[in-house]
């Protein structure tokens, strides 16, 4: 698998002020634990997403740090209090170095 | 013809030694136990002991496929900006490193839960600390039997 790791994000829109609202987050990516070996016998270097982070203007408010041990295609849900109206950013860093961001926007009524 | 035997003898002797060398760098081949878990503790809170409660880890009894086992981690707190998880630290001690995953949790964030997706090589422990703002440590432990392992094989 050597596409483009792509997230989705499954956020609400809207929101009542005060509110809990859960969201659900996925990355197509392999995970290379770097404890497999290939057809060669040589060991797969290791290649996996080590940190993903949520942040709600600008504001961090959920960390994950992930070890080889976490599936393929990491799944991750977690909770956010809608205070306000902003926007969230999540940030998903690759042990190559590479970032993969996605963002929404939410309405508190 | 004498010399030619010992030479491909002494190249035999070479290949078993790189081989043992290549054996002794591949430590990660090796599996983590309960003492690895405990030194990872260990290194991170002291000697300090979590309690019982408070936290609910929830895995599966018996997974069926060890490349995918659900994992649910919620903590009792009010989330307010004096009271609150601070983090939790996931450990396995059946895999070929002990470390799972780590939360970090704000108030912000309204409820200490997280849901994730792990691999488990063999039937193992899940060990979970959650750290509470006040410095209080709770521990919670559940065991996952694997039919079949997540790591290769």
């Amino acid at each position: 698998m050597s596409t483009k790791p792509t997230p989705r994000v499954r956020v609400p829109a809207n929101a009542k002020k005060d509110e809990i609202i859960e969201i659900k987050t996925l990355i197509s990516h392999e995970m290379e634990s770097g404890q497999r070996k290939g057809g060669d016998g040589k060991v797969i270097p290791r290649k996996i997403i080590h940190t993903f982070t949520a942040a709600f203007n600008g504001k961090m408010f959920f960390e994950a740090k992930w070890a080889p041990a976490i599936s393929a295609n990491p799944y991750q849900s977690f909770f956010f209090k809608a205070s306000q109206s902003g926007e969230f950013a999540f940030t998903w860093k690759d042990d190559d170095g590479s970032t993969y961001e996605h963002k929404a926007k939410l309405t508190v009524a | 013809m004498a010399l030619r035997t010992i030479g491909s003898r002494r190249d035999t002797l070479k290949a078993g030694a790189i081989g043992a060398v290549a054996l002794a760098l591949a430590p990660r081949l090796a599996h983590a136990d309960a003492a690895a878990v405990e030194a990872e503790i260990k290194k991170l809170y002291g000697d300090k002991k979590g309690a019982e409660g408070k936290v609910k880890l929830d895995v599966p009894q018996i997974a069926e496929n060890g490349l995918v086992v659900p994992i649910n981690i919620e903590i009792e707190s009010p989330m307010t900006d004096k009271d609150f998880v601070k983090s939790v630290h996931v450990w396995a001690d059946g895999n070929p490193s002990p470390g799972v995953l780590s939360y970090t949790f704000t108030p912000e964030a309204g409820k200490a839960s997280a849901s994730a997706r792990m691999r488990l090589a063999t039937t193992q422990n899940i060990i979970c600390i959650a750290e509470m703002s006040d410095g209080k440590l709770f521990t919670a432990k559940s065991q996952v039997k694997v039919t079949i392992g997540g790591c290769g094989g």
